[in-house]
């Protein structure tokens, strides 16, 4: 932990040195987000409300989604280049240091750009919270904290599959992708909306709604299942068999040789 | 103007090499269109009377759109010459005897062009065989279509000039990365990407259609949808043109401005 914070303190201060850079890249960054947020916006003119949620709620749901995405995005980007490590050999180096791979992977690289989407999350979902009509309890208030950690390890999770799928391609995929960066999008609203077969697929196989309907429908009172506030914990074991295909792609893994 | 032609066969059959990426942009991009659909018929069923297109329209603006973002997204703008320009390695090519400009627009018109036809193929095959209100319809009649093919050459004139601005822009600041994402921002919404300008509010639309931005998928995926005929398309083609000898024509300002005082950095 320590060692991280020191890798944290290195990346900062690189950063920093390329100030007008980085806060023209910042405010990219909050553009691509900002942007789905004005869609969100246009179409609630039109609409006021989509499948019997509300646009506060919607903005909650997008606020929690963006923000566990955004803290993923910072902290693990580092198997976002991870194809490029293995192209080059950097890999390699990482093999030969005392320490576990992925944390030196996760060190490798920490993408402070996206604190302006971070912001944004934070914003939608505190003017989620003060204009929803809900009666916050801690319970409730507890649930939302867990959807925003939840989301955060699963999407870390999936940029790790991400990550892993190099060592048996040598490329990333490109249609990954779409369970990260698409998962995000789309993920604005409660993915009951796009279907039941849509909600199965993100309940069993990839466990997007635990971490977003479910509870959110808790959160939101249109359910009484007390239990739903611990899905997200559970969405957390997704980890688990992305970490396999991780260790089975280190066991098997040959360098390029560059 | 042969060099230039040369230049164009060159990176076109250079973009035809590329068949894997392809595929794996295909995939991204039908699971992307299914899911936009599937939100924008959530908001159909909600209140049908408030939904400015009719559900087939919507799905085949949707369909028309994947297939083609290779074309008209100024995401795909070349990064061959952004890296050149922060690497250093631009000034081989500013000894070249041909203009950098015009030599590059013409190599990212022919990638776009190559990458757009090997993805929209199989992409418009597979999305017209999905049955009707979620597929690909055809068009209206032929004259539509041909309007369409028209405005279509016309957008990937005017967001290519635009990608060749935010290059010029990246002679500026080294670090491209920053400019793309506010570009790619910017355009992507007002050329009705995250959502049509149909659905835009009223007034904010007849603003947004003024924009360059606007005058690229915007309005050859309109048209196609059935959307956009009569006076009002003819408008916003004419509108094309000048955005596509006005931008050609700030990008070649640019790159006089900037070549004058370009620093390559050592290397």
């Amino acid at each position: 932990m320590k060692l991280y914070l020191k890798y944290f303190a290195i990346h900062l201060k690189s950063t920093m040195q390329y100030k007008a850079s980085f806060f023209m890249t910042v405010t990219g960054s909050f553009l691509t987000s900002f942007t789905v947020f004005l869609g969100i916006f246009f179409m609630f003119q039109r609409f006021h409300s989509v499948a019997g949620f509300s646009y506060e709620e919607v903005l909650l749901c997008y606020g929690i989604m963006l923000m566990g995405f955004s803290v993923a995005q910072m902290f693990a980007s580092g198997f976002k280049v991870f194809d490029s490590m293995i192209a080059n050999g950097e890999f390699d180096r990482i093999l030969c240091r005392p320490r576990n791979e992925i944390f030196q992977v996760l060190a490798f690289r920490i993408d402070f750009v996206r604190i302006g989407m971070l912001l944004q999350g934070i914003v939608m979902l505190w003017y989620a919270l003060v204009k929803c009509p809900v009666d916050w309890t801690f319970p409730r208030a507890l649930t939302v904290a867990l959807m925003v950690i939840g989301s955060s390890v699963l999407f870390s999770a999936l940029f790790l599959l991400d990550g892993s799928v190099a060592f048996f391609t040598l490329q990333g995929l490109e249609f990954m992708n779409v369970f990260t960066y698409g998962a995000n999008e789309h993920g604005k609203y409660p993915l009951s909306i796009y279907g039941k077969g849509m909600l199965t697929f993100c309940t069993f196989v990839i466990p997007y709604a635990l971490v977003q309907y479910y509870p959110l429908t808790y959160v939101l009172g249109r359910s009484d299942r007390a239990w739903y506030m611990l899905l997200p914990i559970i969405a957390c074991l997704f980890v688990v068999p992305c970490w396999i295909v991780w260790r089975i792609g280190v066991h098997r893994y040959k360098s390029t040789g560059s | 103007m042969k060099k230039y032609i040369a230049f164009f066969r060159l990176r076109f059959a250079m973009g035809l090499q590329y068949r894997a990426a392809a595929l794996g942009g295909l995939v991204c991009q039908f699971f992307w269109g299914a899911m936009a659909i599937l939100a924008f018929k959530a908001f159909h069923d909600t209140d049908p009377s408030a939904f400015p297109m009719s559900l087939p329209a919507m799905s085949s603006y949707i369909w028309l759109q994947q297939a083609l973002l290779h074309l008209l997204s100024v995401m795909s703008m070349d990064g061959e010459l952004m890296d050149m320009i922060q690497s250093g390695n631009v000034a081989y090519e500013l000894c070249r005897p041909v203009g950098v400009y015009n030599m590059w627009y013409i190599k990212n018109l022919a990638s776009r062009a190559s990458g757009a036809l090997l993805r929209c193929i199989p992409a418009l095959i597979v999305a017209a065989l999905i049955p009707a209100p979620f597929g690909l319809m055809a068009p209206p009649d032929v004259i539509t279509f041909l309007w369409f093919a028209l405005s279509l050459v016309l957008a990937a004139v005017v967001v290519t000039a635009i990608g060749m601005i935010v290059a010029m822009i990246t002679f500026h600041t080294v670090s491209p990365r920053g400019v793309r994402l506010i570009a790619v921002g910017i355009a992507d919404f007002f050329s009705g990407g995250i959502v049509p300008l149909p659905f835009f509010p009223e007034a904010v639309r007849r603003v947004t259609e003024l924009l360059p931005f606007s005058a690229t998928a915007n309005v050859p995926l309109r048209i196609y949808s059935g959307d956009l005929h009569g006076g009002e398309m003819l408008f916003l083609i004419a509108l094309q043109v000048f955005w596509a000898v006005a931008l050609i024509a700030v990008g070649r300002l640019l790159e006089w401005k900037e070549l004058k005082n370009v620093v390559v950095q050592g290397g």
